[in-house]
């Protein structure tokens, strides 16, 4: 083999890289960012720039993934079986909270980010409700241990990922208030989960009524 | 069993392969007073006699004992023990397990490094962590703290900075959990502390030394020449996180260097023993972070070593496909950062990612985190992969990947520029790779076909084909190639698990988060691609390790980097790095 052949060779590959960029953007011509093409270029058959345009453009992400948790809360339905905005907050009103305060979530935490005070009955008997529940999510490491080991599909994983702030000991440890979020969002970023989970919910429930 | 073809001339096999029992006789035999006492989990030798039984068993044709894989200690109530594993290459099969008991009060055991060289950095380790000073150790020093560090971090009466409690769950967190922030706790509101007699005005650190090597100026110029010291790292374009490099050149010829890390350490072992098994899982994904789906499967398995359960069929393919996807990402990054590190700007770094990017999706959409995977639990997975996880796997290994790996072939491996850079630079022999316990790549591209999947096989790879990979002379070409054909292998593998991947449950018993292990200890160790990545894992019976440990393949691989670049340029060494393939997750833990 000749010299430098080998150093030619590698030059074409690159070069072939480059024109095939610019060959997907043919496809779009006019929009600049294109949800379709994005998702073309990112799957297994993709070809042509890898890159990502954040904040433009952002990847949608699969339904398993994980980031903070989350409390689901059962919302108050109105005749129709939709929800009702809470006027005081804009979020949809707490029916029933599904956290027991059982502290399950908080044991099996590695890094023991979950801080939980249960709530007491006015003769100082235990209930099962969490008077306080903070999870620090910078100490939070994201493994969702707490969501699969919760016997009561209480605390679930969440999606968003961008909670970036300034002050990390004021913005970053969240209490009970901004830990609830109702299960209309929970079933609309885990529909699988909330299908098979409602599925199981209806089977016990059946199973109980026949007894 | 062993399905490694010797290089050496064949060797009668013994009876008792690598049975303690058996063992321990022919050490009688011929040491007489130097056997304590022998179990199922290893033999116990007496400290004094612990040089001449490791060179017996490293020399005795019959037993051939010549790789070292792991030197740790644990600290019981009324001793310290050092434990040793060691392997036979030629002829494979499980570790055998050697003890040495030493005594609390200052405690000194014989050093194996006259024996098996790789055991240098472990036994500094050793005295770092735990105070066991080893008697004939070239440079006996701390290597992951820094020297002046007071206490050692791994015995049981240390307490860290942010200690709270001895194991985890702690008892503040749920009934009355009021939120603290950790910083709050400590007086100097970091993460330090200081010894009772400490003064900042009149303390003085240590001296940093440099290993010198006397150099004639052979050249005979008229140039007076002298030697410098030129520091690495640990801020360096090229090191492969924070590595720090002591050398010392003569012109730009490397005299020594010696590499000193530490500076990613965060006592996952100490870590370790305050989680409880299962929460120690996540910790896991974090110690090679490129690797996280393969560090879980080597915990997952030294715990079930000691639990005794089995896994179930589908789990183990799943867990197969994962751990050979893991070896295709961590090549392709090791192959871009070594063309990074010989100077072509991260164009093949880039061209590896995107493919990586696309097995990382897999990784998203099957576990919930590209990288810090989480996946594994002790008796199956966490959860099953998703519908769309096998045909886009499946698209990858028959058609995508094929065609990288030879585009990657053609344009890295065959051209003048990386012949001329990687070519007889970095070279280990044979005989040294095995003495420096070097792992993975580094072992194999010098020449020696020694995989765990094969030797001492562990999940179900002995129902796969696949060839192991060897270099000739253990340069930095002979890796490259090495790790290339590792990629081949794995998609074969992975394609093999996916055809016959079987429906089924993933879990062995029901999902419980109080994981009952048994009293015992276990040494479980995997082919991550790295190198050999054990896990030595010894129970009390409680829900939290006695002793964890982790065996590193980067740290221990690190050790044959004097070897390889002394006597060539610092471009070189720089090179021979990039080869070793080194992540700072590891090396430090």
């Amino acid at each position: 083999m000749s010299f430098g052949l080998g150093v030619l060779r590698g030059m074409s590959i690159t070069m072939g890289r480059v024109v095939k960029t610019y060959i997907g953007d043919l496809k779009h011509l006019g929009h600049r960012y294109d949800a379709a093409e994005l998702k073309r270029r990112q799957s297994v058959r993709g070809s042509g720039i890898f890159t990502v345009q954040y904040p433009e453009e952002k990847l949608p992400v699969p339904e398993n993934f994980r980031f903070v948790p989350f409390l689901v809360y059962e919302p108050v339905l109105d005749e129709n079986g939709k929800p009702k905005i809470d006027p005081a907050t804009g979020k949809e009103a707490i029916g029933y909270e599904r956290c027991t305060a059982c502290g399950i979530c908080a044991k099996v935490c590695p890094p023991q980010c979950i801080w939980i005070v249960r709530a007491t009955t006015p003769e100082g008997k235990p209930k099962p409700k969490a008077a306080e529940f903070y999870i620090d999510i910078d100490v939070c490491m994201n493994c969702g241990m707490c969501a699969e080991y919760c016997p009561f599909d209480a605390i679930k994983m969440d999606h968003d990922y961008e909670l970036a702030g300034g002050e990390r000991h004021v913005g970053h440890v969240f209490d009970v208030n901004k830990l609830l979020k109702s299960t209309t969002y929970y079933s609309s970023i885990h529909p699988t989960d909330w299908e098979h989970e409602e599925a199981d919910r209806k089977a016990k429930e059946a199973a109980k009524a026949k007894k | 069993m062993a399905v490694t073809e010797p290089v050496a001339p064949a060797v009668a096999k013994p009876t008792s392969a690598n049975d303690p029992l058996g063992i321990a006789d022919q050490i009688k035999a011929k040491y007489p007073d130097a056997v304590d006492s022998v179990s199922a989990q290893g033999i116990v030798i007496k400290s004094d006699r612990l040089v001449d039984v490791a060179r017996y068993l490293h020399d005795a044709p019959g037993l051939s004992y010549d790789y070292l894989n792991n030197v740790t200690s644990v600290d019981w109530p009324d001793r310290f023990e050092v434990v040793y594993h060691v392997s036979s290459i030629s002829r494979g099969g499980a570790p055998l397990t050697l003890k040495v008991n030493a005594k609390r009060e200052e405690p000194v055991v014989p050093s194996l490094v006259p024996v098996y060289r790789g055991a240098d950095f472990q036994e500094r380790e050793v005295y770092d962590m735990m105070g066991i000073r080893f008697s004939g150790h070239p440079s006996l020093r701390r290597i992951l703290l820094w020297d002046g560090f007071e206490g050692y971090p791994l015995r049981k009466d240390y307490h860290e900075p942010y200690y709270e409690e001895e194991h985890k769950p702690f008892g503040t967190r749920w009934d009355q959990g009021h939120h603290v922030i950790a910083e709050d706790r400590n007086p100097w509101h970091d993460n330090v502390q200081y010894p009772a007699e400490f003064d900042a005005t009149t303390y003085k650190p240590p001296r940093d030394t440099v290993r010198t090597v006397d150099v004639e100026n052979a050249s005979g110029t008229r140039l007076r020449t002298d030697r410098i010291v030129l520091n690495i790292g640990p801020q360096h374009p090229s090191t492969h996180g924070v590595l720090r490099l002591k050398t010392m050149i003569d012109g730009e010829t490397l005299v020594s260097v010696e590499p000193v890390v530490g500076y990613l350490h965060r006592n996952h072992e100490k870590i370790g023993e305050r989680n409880t098994y299962l929460q120690n899982m996540p910790y896991t994904d974090r110690l090679d972070y490129v690797t996280s789906m393969s560090n879980n499967m080597g915990y997952a398995i030294a715990v079930e070593k000691l639990m005794g359960i089995k896994v179930p069929e589908r789990a183990e393919y799943i867990r197969v496909i994962m751990a050979e996807l893991t070896r295709i990402i961590s090549h392709f990054m090791a192959l871009g950062f070594t063309y990074s590190d010989l100077g072509a700007f991260f164009t093949p770094a880039l061209y590896g990612l995107e493919e990586r990017e696309l097995i990382l999706d897999l990784f998203e959409a099957a576990s919930g985190s590209r990288m810090m995977c989480n996946y594994m639990r002790f008796g199956g997975l966490a959860r099953d992969v998703p519908d769309d996880f096998v045909p886009n796997c499946k698209y990858l290994v028959d058609e995508r990947l094929p065609h990288v790996i030879d585009e990657f072939e053609t344009y890295l491996v065959h051209n003048e520029l990386f012949n001329a850079r990687a070519r007889h630079i970095g070279v280990l022999p044979r005989d040294l790779a095995i003495n420096y316990s070097a792992a993975g790549p580094v072992l194999r591209g010098s020449g020696v076909k020694y995989d765990l999947r094969k030797a001492d096989p562990y999940s179900i790879y002995n129902r796969f084909e696949f060839d192991i990979p060897t270099g000739t002379i253990g340069d930095v070409y002979d890796r490259f190639v090495v790790r290339i054909q590792e990629m081949r292998e794995s998609a074969r593998i992975i394609k093999q698990a996916l055809e016959k991947l079987p429906a089924g449950e993933i879990m062995t018993g029901k999902k419980n988060y109080q994981v009952r292990v048994p009293k015992g200890e276990a040494y479980g160790h995997v082919e991550n691609p790295k190198g050999e990545l054990g896990y030595y894992v010894v129970s009390d019976g409680s829900p939290n390790p006695y002793r964890y440990h982790v065996r590193s393949p980067s740290f221990i691989n690190l050790t044959s980097l004097n070897e390889m670049a002394v006597g060539q340029k610092v471009a070189d060494l720089i090179a021979a790095l990039g080869s070793l393939d080194v992540v700072m997750g590891e090396v430090d833990r």
